[in-house]
């Protein structure tokens, strides 16, 4: 049977605040345990949320990214659960109301359409602590640093079809609220988490088949594993005459599978109700307005105006705007003066290469753009060839100075004199009689020999080009 | 809407109350008064009201984005029956 697979996607972003939601605890990473949980955090008696603005806002501009409606009244619920690091018994989140109502945004598919995929809601909520099951003599151990730190929760519709569209979706939504700023998108310290809802139909029903929702997913490689793993776990189950059986279920990278987390008596049974410590949030014209004039040029806006303005293709502007920090830098590098088409070129293979071979950041790049730019110029007005530059890259990249001086240093520029070429060459012909009157006979391939003859003769500084158009005069004539 | 015996249970476990067999009758009399008197006020035409999310005709009042709370760790665990480099220790969750 032809199965069609369906895919909803919960991403929880945790928000680039400095202080958590409803308390002055700070959010920063990697501090020692429990020394960022404050008494409203821990749910002390008597204490009394008050929500942050910062979290706020960037709930709104994450709204009017996806073209959103913007609830300009938003309410607080309470999510009724008991587990170690919740220590309120609740988690603050939002149900009725949430902040953040329907929208959309679209995705790149393989052949370079588009398809555009439903946003349901995005609700602003606190994040739980962490649970260490390491050995405390038969006991966990409670972190409680994460609690409270704002959470953007983004759901989707069931839009997807494929694990592809899946992934090329989450991908979509890190890309936007890193560009936004709302979220650093570290995956390994747990800012961006995706769960996702998979189920199978047979291809044409129209009822949705029973789901499983997948956790623990933390980098988009497992992304990928999990969900072909339970793609294949339904398939095998339906086939073999059994049932899906709705229910969570954890992704075990190490073992390359998914198992059972929750078992069914202890299905889900939230018990929402409005928070009583917290007031409905309502969002002024004000507010709103000031939100669309502190958004940033987006992802897909980027790649248009470069595809306008640098005459870049589809895909090159799509991969110089995959990040803002990538698009900052081909921007300078143009800026400087160097040829479009040819920074991007460069930015993709050979600076790109580079820093993945070293491990590093672009925004550790020993390669300053405006050091590339200069290097693009060289070659673009022919003071060295293309082949010479890589080199000339490489001394950069080793800080031996800008290409001007690496140029001059190592005596790398373009031999383009035709007078001179031409005695080279001439050199060239009359050492090798034998290869000339094999060419003259019609072994065209052997233009090659002489072309690398006279770069040898130069150490690869004759302009090539112009070594070509003499060669072949010459020979031929 | 009547309760019954597995309704009351139920509910006791979710809020993770230990009821005493004994009273358990008790509880879904009064449980299942308290959801005829909600029925009764379902009775009324709501139609035309948006509803209440608070008593309160307030707006949530907003905080800045500030760093305010010093590290107490210390005297927050005070009241901890159990921890160890700083952790909370608990019986033995896994899932």
């Amino acid at each position: 049977m032809q199965w069609e697979t369906v895919i909803g996607l919960e991403i929880h972003t945790q928000l680039a605040t400095r202080s958590k939601i409803f308390s002055g605890a700070s959010t920063a990473y990697g501090a020692d345990a429990n020394t960022q949980a404050c008494i409203i955090d821990l749910g002390f008696p008597g204490v009394l949320p008050v929500l942050n603005e910062t979290a706020v806002d960037m709930a709104l501009k994450f709204g009017i990214a996806v073209d959103a409606e913007i609830a300009s009244r938003s309410v607080f619920a309470r999510k009724n659960y008991f587990y170690p690091d919740l220590p309120k018994g609740y988690q603050i989140s939002q149900f009725e109301l949430p902040i953040v109502g329907k929208g959309s945004i679209g995705i790149d598919l393989e052949d370079g359409s588009q398809k555009v995929i439903g946003i349901t809601r995005a609700h602003l909520e606190e994040d739980a602590g962490k649970s260490l099951h390491e050995d405390f003599h038969g006991m966990s151990g409670i972190d409680l640093n994460r609690t409270g730190t704002p959470l953007l929760e983004i759901v989707s519709e069931p839009d997807m079809r494929s694990i592809k569209e899946a992934v090329a979706y989450a991908r979509k939504i890190h890309q936007l609220v890193v560009y936004l700023g709302i979220c650093d998108g570290n995956m390994q310290e747990g800012s961006f988490r995706v769960d996702a809802n998979i189920s199978i139909r047979p291809l044409g029903q129209e009822a949705f088949g029973t789901r499983t929702e997948l956790k623990n997913i933390n980098s988009f490689r497992f992304m990928e594993r999990a969900l072909n793993y339970e793609l294949e776990r339904q398939i095998d189950l339906l086939e073999g005459g059994g049932e899906v059986v709705q229910e969570t279920r954890l992704y075990d990278a190490d073992r390359d599978e998914t198992r059972s987390m929750r078992s069914k008596e202890e299905a889900n049974d939230y018990r929402y109700f409005p928070d009583p410590d917290l007031l409905p949030v309502e969002i002024s014209e004000e507010r709103l307005q000031r939100a669309r004039q502190a958004m940033p040029e987006l992802p897909d806006q980027k790649r248009r105006r470069f595809e306008a303005d640098y005459s870049l293709s589809p895909a090159d502007a799509l991969t110089m705007t995959q990040s803002r920090a990538l698009a900052d830098y081909f921007e300078q590098v143009v800026a400087s003066g160097a040829d479009a088409k040819m920074t991007a070129n460069w930015v993709t293979v050979e600076l790109a290469g580079a820093l993945n071979k070293a491990g590093l950041d672009l925004s550790q790049s020993p390669v300053s753009p405006e050091q590339l730019g200069g290097l693009l110029q060289r070659i673009a007005d022919n003071t060295i060839s293309g082949k010479l530059a890589k080199q000339v890259f490489e001394a950069i990249w080793n800080g031996e100075g800008d290409a001007d001086s690496v140029i001059e240093a190592k005596g790398l520029k373009q031999i383009t004199d035709s007078g001179e070429i031409e005695k080279i060459i001439d050199e060239v012909i009359a050492a090798n009689p034998k290869q000339v009157e094999q060419f003259r006979a019609g072994k065209d391939k052997l233009l090659g020999f002489f072309v690398g003859q006279v770069m040898k003769q130069t150490q690869g500084k004759a302009n090539p080009g112009q070594v070509n158009k003499i060669l072949v005069a010459k020979l031929k004539g | 809407m009547s309760l019954d015996k597995s309704d009351v249970e139920k509910i006791a476990h979710l809020a993770r109350m230990a009821l005493d067999e004994s009273h358990i009758e008790a509880y879904v009399v009064d449980l299942g008064n308290i959801l005829n008197l909600v029925e009764q006020l379902e009775a009324a035409d709501t139609d035309a009201i948006e509803p209440m999310f608070h008593p309160l005709h307030m707006a949530q009042r907003l905080r800045g984005d500030e760093v305010s709370e010093a590290d107490c760790r210390e005297a927050n665990q005070q009241v901890a029956p159990k921890v160890e480099n700083g952790l909370y220790l608990v019986p033995k969750v896994i899932e």
